[in-house]
């Protein structure tokens, strides 16, 4: 019998912290994955936002960054242009970069900063309970639009890689999801994608994950998943937006 | 191809992904509970386990080692 | 137009351009900013020289995203630097306690403006109690120095790198409008190498232990611990980092109290004053934080009166009033709004007490 499956060496032993369910476990593993599989976690500095993934830091076994809430993008800018031979990734949530952070994120797309940003969409603030992201969806319960996102209150959900991909300056530009194992498998496909875009420095690279969030949603995992096959993925539609040779 | 899956019992959370998914429905959720008071994932029926590690393809937590052999032994 | 004086160390140059010249003969090797009057030469001048020296210049897509790269940069390990006018300046002060907590050396440089709001553009020094209290949230503070001269802010910046590192934490060059705008003979100093990349900087961890910069502690005693360690450090710049300037001090009845560029226009009133037989004299703090509270208490102690003088409403006076502790009263005197007070003016304060006292 051979083991098929192993903690990557990019995460440390600490267990995570998120709710039964909630797939940011497996983005971490997939970034830790593509970071150890490309030999790059000796090299890595990984920004950290401000949402549940905050402790990133502590999970992610390379150099990190704790940065302020939404600006993860100026932070790995600096970082990349001090030390252009680094490697640079910023793991956020769609509050973090599409709310707060939206100005910094659009920036760095259209500078074409050689970093790669992990943008993990479960459409609420997830750590302080569920409020309304900028991608919630119309009709959407939230504990801010508790009878649903009503468009003509509060706005349309914000399509972030159809924005980013009428900049220059972006290399690489995918939506992917982790709702089921083969598109769990795309999705590290085109991490890793994201990651080659980086190493040859042809410029900005972003990764939009659509998660799970059973707590906030108030639904079981496995619907939760559903929910995001369904629901969220008729809203924002699995594409690769920009990809290189 | 046979297989064999370990679930930790403590980094389970009883989320029931990987019982889910199973293309074999090897896997439950056991009355048993964790530490932290999680029903742990385990193997009801190992025998249908051909190794596949869909289960922990899925499992949130890395709470899921797989073991899997080429052996022709039949698994049905 | 951004003009060097190159190799040459003497020269007449614009206050900006010389901070900037100083900057970079002081090793600093990034620079993130935005344009805003009166301090636009800054990076304009880090534009055009700061790559020739291998150092990374940027304009970033506001203030606050220009903090957090300075954020990273100093994660980094890089001698770095940002610059900005008041209003840019509110806009960094949630970085600023960022990185004083995560413990991460940079040099910011403050060309105060008239305010508040959008203010004008005029030199003023309404941002003392933002440098020296803590603009952003939490217990931190950034070693503030103001320099009232372009040598003694040449000088002032040129240390300020070394000291960023030293305690690992902000340092601000506090200055205004008019000493940014005007023109002075400097003395620059010899360019020197950027100190080497310290052990817990975050520029990938190869083989060994990965570094983390971090201002999160969600646990209360390591929060504490974090915080004790870090005023530790304030305690230290009380120590060594005081700096102040007695001028015509000696046997002084009435002590003048003014900093940065109202302290050339206070000297010349003390000046006037004491062709007149007016036993004045002008204590000028150089560092704001840590203030110099016990040197000028000993300089007050043989005063009559004190008078502070700033271009605001008055924000150091309350320091001052500090520092006297009630033993004889303090007078403020200020204009805001960008106008900057003659010595005639001051000079007038200062008759108008001696009246009383003499």
């Amino acid at each position: 019998m051979k083991q098929v499956t192993g903690r990557p060496t990019a995460l440390t032993d600490k267990p995570f912290h998120y709710c039964p369910g909630c797939t940011h476990g497996i983005i971490h593993r997939l970034v830790a994955e593509a970071l150890e599989e490309d030999n790059l976690r000796g090299k890595a500095i990984g920004i950290a936002s401000v949402g549940c993934s905050v402790f990133a830091y502590d999970y992610f076994n390379c150099d990190m960054q704790q940065a302020a809430h939404g600006r993860a993008p100026a932070v790995a800018t600096g970082i990349k242009r001090a030390w252009p031979d680094s490697f640079v990734f910023t793991y956020q949530g769609d509050g973090d970069l599409a709310s707060i952070g939206i100005a910094e994120t659009i920036h760095a797309a259209s500078r074409g900063e050689n970093i790669t940003v992990i943008f993990v969409n479960n459409s609420v603030y997830g750590m302080t309970g569920g409020q309304m992201a900028p991608t919630t969806l119309v009709g959407q319960k939230s504990t801010t639009t508790p009878s649903g996102r009503d468009a003509t209150l509060h706005g349309y959900p914000l399509p972030v890689c159809e924005m980013l991909q009428v900049l220059p300056g972006v290399a690489y530009l995918a939506r992917v999801s982790v709702s089921s194992p083969a598109k769990i498998r795309a999705a590290k496909r085109a991490i890793k994608r994201a990651f080659a875009a980086q190493l040859r420095g042809i410029g900005f690279g972003l990764v939009e994950i659509l998660s799970s969030c059973p707590t906030n949603w108030h639904l079981d995992p496995v619907k939760a998943l559903e929910f995001v096959d369904n629901q969220m993925a008729a809203q924002f539609p699995l594409q690769v937006f920009r990809d290189f040779e | 191809m046979t297989g064999r899956v370990v679930v930790d019992r403590e980094l389970c959370k009883g989320c029931g992904l990987c019982v889910s998914f199973c293309p074999r429905e090897v896997l439950e959720l056991a009355s048993e509970v964790n530490s932290k008071g999680y029903r742990i994932a385990r193997s009801r029926h190992p025998e249908n386990c051909t190794g596949c590690a869909i289960c922990a393809l899925v499992c949130p937590d890395i709470a899921i080692m797989v073991w899997q052999s080429k052996d022709s032994k039949e698994a049905m | 137009m951004a003009q060097s004086i190159g190799e040459q160390s003497m020269g007449l140059m614009k206050g900006n351009e010389a901070i900037a010249e100083a900057a970079i003969r002081a090793g600093c090797r990034a620079y993130f900013g935005y344009p805003i009057t009166p301090q636009n030469e800054i990076p304009e001048y880090m534009a055009k020289h700061l790559p020739k020296v291998g150092g990374v210049f940027l304009q970033a897509e506001s203030e606050l995203a220009a903090i957090n790269m300075v954020y990273g940069a100093g994660g980094a390990g890089v001698h770095v630097m940002t610059s900005s006018s008041s209003p840019g300046i509110s806009l960094k002060q949630e970085g600023l306690s960022y990185i004083a907590c995560a413990e991460v050396p940079c040099v910011v440089v403050n060309m105060m403006r008239s305010g508040p709001g959008l203010g004008g553009i005029l030199p003023a020094q309404g941002d003392y109690f933002q440098a020296t209290k803590g603009g952003g949230h939490g217990d931190y503070h950034l070693l503030v120095l103001a320099p009232s001269t372009i040598q003694e802010a040449v000088d002032l910046t040129y240390e300020a790198f070394d000291l960023a590192r030293r305690y690992r934490n902000p340092v601000m060059i506090l200055g205004d409008g008019l000493l940014g705008q005007m023109m002075e003979s400097v003395t620059l100093p010899q360019p020197k190498a950027p100190l080497p990349k310290p052990p817990w900087a975050t520029t990938g961890c190869g083989d060994g232990e990965p570094r983390v910069i971090n201002s999160l502690y969600i646990q209360g005693d390591v929060m504490e611990e974090r915080t004790k360690r870090i005023f530790a450090k304030y305690a230290k710049m009380k120590q060594n980092e005081i700096r102040f300037e007695n001028y015509k001090t000696d046997g002084a009845k009435i002590i003048l109290a003014a900093y940065g560029s109202t302290a050339r226009i206070a000297k010349t009133a003390v000046d006037k004053a004491r062709t007149r037989g007016i036993k004045v004299g002008l204590f000028r703090p150089i560092s704001l934080y840590p203030f110099p509270y016990d040197e000028l208490s000993e300089v007050a102690t043989e005063a009559k009166a004190v008078l502070t003088v700033e271009m605001s409403m008055g924000q150091m006076v309350e320091d001052v009033r500090l520092a006297v502790e009630g033993r004889c009263p303090v007078r403020f005197y200020g204009r805001s709004g960008g106008i900057v007070p003659t010595p005639q003016e001051i000079l007038q304060q200062i008759q108008a007490i001696w009246s009383h006292i003499a």
